[in-house]
């Protein structure tokens, strides 16, 4: 990929780096091995506080937990996605009046707190929990997402807005059929990156009482004990790194794909890949 | 995580016996069915329009191990849970209609006041900056602030003792302020009271503080890591139950059941059931605050 | 509104705080994410893999999680640390530094390949192609991301709050809790005091974003 920055490594440079290599591992996973046996030491891996993971009804309250995550991530990315393009257009609309107070808007959006918005919708307007949480994800996600496509809009080639107004499409037509399909296409990328992002922030639920995979481990850890917390805690980790690396996959697989079809010559199009957060 | 409330003390809690860790010790589960009483109520009032419509919304806390403490099968189990079976009975409605909420730190007045709740059982102190904004029937149970310390510490047996040492409590939390505000602790804030437990296992913090009764469920579980600083409670925390303000009928209602309650029984029951397989000894119900 | 103007100490504290965890939090995450870019974009496999790994799981992780582990399991393992400061900004700090490498390292993918040729060709080896000549030119890019990074950051902070340290939205729970006849004006209050943070950065943002592309 980059392996312009550095000549090929001749034998005694890949002898180095080899040696460097195989030291750097040992070390890594000696300080790995140090953990787990610190934490053994204490207990931590006794078979007593795994055993709950035979219980059916701490998968079922796990179980439960992740169709809550995944459920109030998969809305709130549905509604947000147009929303944010929406927001985009009225971001780059060549009206003052309608652009600037969009601009207001989306700093508000993007400067909140994302469980503070959960908050509010749900004291203020007096929603349930889902509600809220849907609420301040799909807030602040639109937001952000109206933001990336506006960089994606502008890495665009003047050229293409100029020959769409060049064929007679108005303004909002060469946006709309010209502009934003190519401008999405190219910050696909930045785009996913950012539904892990929201995925994750549904944990944030917790202050409204939503019942998604992290309360659902905090529950379990309450009422099974204390002696339980690092397992139901390991477990959980896992499970979120799990679900949001096959997201983040599909986020690898997709630039791959787009760069394949994308003009060589300079290193990748991708512009610096915009607000990701979070 | 919330910030809860407040909760403090009262009864004396005799050091856990030491009841082995068990899955199902926890939660002190009981689970009774107390019979419906068939009512009829005077038109007009909150007990009739509850009765026609034969299902009450109660909110409660989900995360008060022995009151309000939800289980794996997701219905919240504890003491309060338990009074609010007995009112629902009473109002003629079985405790399978009863819809459960979690009410969280902030989100107690509000829920009263949107009449998302009929009422709130939720280790609810009665006091009255909440009293310009809801109504509260009770108290029905009478809780006291304790600390609770490793069980090798000496140093601390009082409140007076924590005076510049850090003492871990729940953000915003009655015990939180009191300790800082009275007794000059350092407060390391946490969002759940047994997200205390591993500091003060790790030494990072001195103690814990909130009521006796929450710590003495967390030292049955662990007896031999933690143990109460004292058997005295140093606050009173009255629990109320939190209703629509002014709805004076309603509330004189429920201190009447509160009343019949401790006569024939159930209130000593409903006790045993849960908060007693941690404190065995069944509280006397709190003369009722009839404001 | 009287409820804020009351407790405007306590949001001041919250404040402090929130700038403090930010600020420690943020250098610290630009140092370390820098590191991690170069790490991943050099000649040894296994700086390659080890930077490839961080980044995958810590930008994969919910920030709570990342909290429990430096709050919780670090002490465990003999870590201690007298304030709960150092948890926080253990965990914002090597969060936010996965982010900081991303960024990074597309601003490196940015730079004209033209760039490390023509430096290569005169001589120089990886450490200086990289320090003289395409980061200076990758950081100029990446600076909006990083700024947005950084509102993220502040915003992230507010997690804190949930262990162990009390800032603007850990004295937010607690203002309501105590004035419940007013949560909304409290919560507004709250507000009001982060986008006293964030919106200023959003603004310095943009601009630099615009001045970046005039400079292209």
């Amino acid at each position: 990929m980059t392996s312009v920055l550095y000549d090929v490594p001749g034998p005694k440079a890949r002898r180095v780096s080899l040696i460097g290599s195989v030291i750097g591992t040992v070390l890594i996973l000696g300080l790995a091995a140090w953990i787990v046996m610190t934490l053994a030491q204490q207990g931590i891996f006794e078979g007593r506080r795994w055993e709950i993971f035979i219980r059916a009804d701490v998968w079922r309250l796990l179980g439960n937990g992740i169709i809550a995550t995944l459920s109030a991530a998969a809305i709130a990315a549905v509604i947000a996605f147009p929303l944010g393009l929406l927001l985009c257009l009225l971001r780059i609309s060549l009206v003052d009046w309608i652009r600037i107070p969009t601009r207001v808007v989306l700093e508000f959006l993007r400067g909140m707190p994302v469980v503070l918005m959960m908050l509010f919708v749900l004291l203020v307007f007096g929603t349930n929990s889902f509600i809220a949480v849907v609420a301040g994800l799909v807030l602040y996600n639109a937001a952000i997402f109206a933001e990336i496509i506006r960089a994606g809009i502008q890495s665009l080639p003047k050229g293409q807005r100029e020959a769409g107004l060049a064929i007679g499409l108005t303004s909002f037509q060469s946006r709309l059929l010209i502009e934003l399909p190519q401008a999405i296409r190219r910050m696909m990328p930045s785009l996913v990156a950012q539904l892990v992002v929201l995925l994750k922030d549904t944990s944030l639920g917790y202050i409204v009482a939503y019942g998604e995979l992290l309360r659902a481990v905090q529950v379990m850890a309450d009422f099974l004990g204390n002696a339980f917390l690092f397992p139901v805690f390991f477990v959980a980790a896992g499970i979120y790194i799990a679900i949001n690396i096959c997201v983040s996959r599909l986020a690898v697989w997709i630039e791959r794909r787009g760069s394949k079809k994308a003009a060589g010559g300079v290193a990748k199009a991708v512009p610096a890949e915009a607000p990701t957060a979070k | 995580m919330k910030s809860l409330i407040t909760r403090r003390k009262s009864l004396l809690v005799a050091a856990g016996a030491a009841v082995a860790l068990t899955l199902s010790a926890c939660g002190g589960g009981g689970t009774t069915t107390p019979p419906v009483a068939s009512a009829s109520f005077a038109a007009g009032t909150t007990m009739e329009k509850l009765n026609k419509a034969g299902t009450i919304k109660i909110g409660t806390k989900y995360d008060q191990p022995l009151f309000g403490q939800v289980g794996l099968d997701g219905k919240p189990v504890g003491f309060d849970v338990e009074i609010g079976k007995l009112i629902a009975a009473k109002l003629g409605i079985p405790a399978d209609k009863i819809e459960w909420s979690e009410t969280v730190s902030a989100n107690r007045e509000p829920f009263i006041e949107q009449g998302k709740v009929d009422i709130v059982i939720a280790t609810y102190t009665i006091n009255d900056k909440r009293k310009q904004v809801v109504s509260f029937a009770g108290p029905y149970y009478e809780a006291g602030q304790a600390l609770m310390v490793n069980k090798d510490n000496t140093t601390i047996t009082k409140p007076e003792d924590v005076k510049g040492k850090k003492v871990c409590s729940v953000t915003g939390s009655t015990p939180a302020g009191t300790i800082v505000d009275k007794y000059g602790a350092v407060l390391v804030p946490a969002a759940t009271y047994s997200a205390c437990l591993e500091p003060l296992r790790n030494k990072q913090v001195e103690a814990v503080t909130t009521d006796n009764v929450i710590l003495a469920g967390f030292v049955d579980k662990e007896p031999d890591a933690f143990k109460l600083a004292s058997d005295q409670t140093f606050t009173k925390e009255p629990y109320g139950i939190g209703l629509k303000k002014d709805d004076t009928t309603f509330r004189n209602w429920i201190n009447d059941q509160l009343e019949a309650f401790a006569k024939d029984g159930s209130y000593k029951k409903a006790w045993e059931d849960t908060a007693g397989s941690v404190i065995k000894t069944a509280p006397e119900l709190p003369a009722v605050d009839r404001y | 509104m009287e409820v804020i103007i009351e407790n405007l100490p306590l949001y001041w504290d919250g404040l402090l705080r929130t700038l403090f965890l930010s600020a420690v939090s943020g250098i610290i995450a630009l140092i370390l994410g820098t590191l991690l870019a170069a790490a991943r974009v050099s000649p040894v496999a296994a700086l390659r893999g080890f930077s490839t790994v961080y980044v995958e799981v810590l930008r994969n992780t919910p920030l709570t999680i990342a909290f429990f582990f430096a709050a919780i399991v670090l002490p465990r393992l003999g870590v201690r640390f007298e304030q709960f400061e150092v948890a926080a900004i253990i965990a914002l700090s090597a969060y936010t530094a996965a982010f900081v490498a991303e960024a990074v390292r597309s601003g490196v993918n940015s730079v004209p390949l033209g760039q490390a040729e023509a430096a290569r060709s005169i001589g120089m080896k990886f450490g200086q192609v990289l320090t003289l000549i395409i980061l200076p030119q990758a950081l100029r890019t990446v600076i909006p991301p990083l700024i947005n990074i950084l509102i993220a950051l502040v915003k992230n902070s507010s997690v804190a709050g949930a262990f162990f340290v009390l800032e603007l939205f850990g004295y937010g729970r607690q203002m309501a809790n105590a004035n419940g006849d007013q949560v909304m004006a409290v919560l507004l209050g709250v507000a009001f005091f982060y986008l006293l943070l964030t919106v200023p950065l959003g603004i310095l943002a943009s601009t630099v974003e615009r001045k970046v592309a005039i400079a292209r």
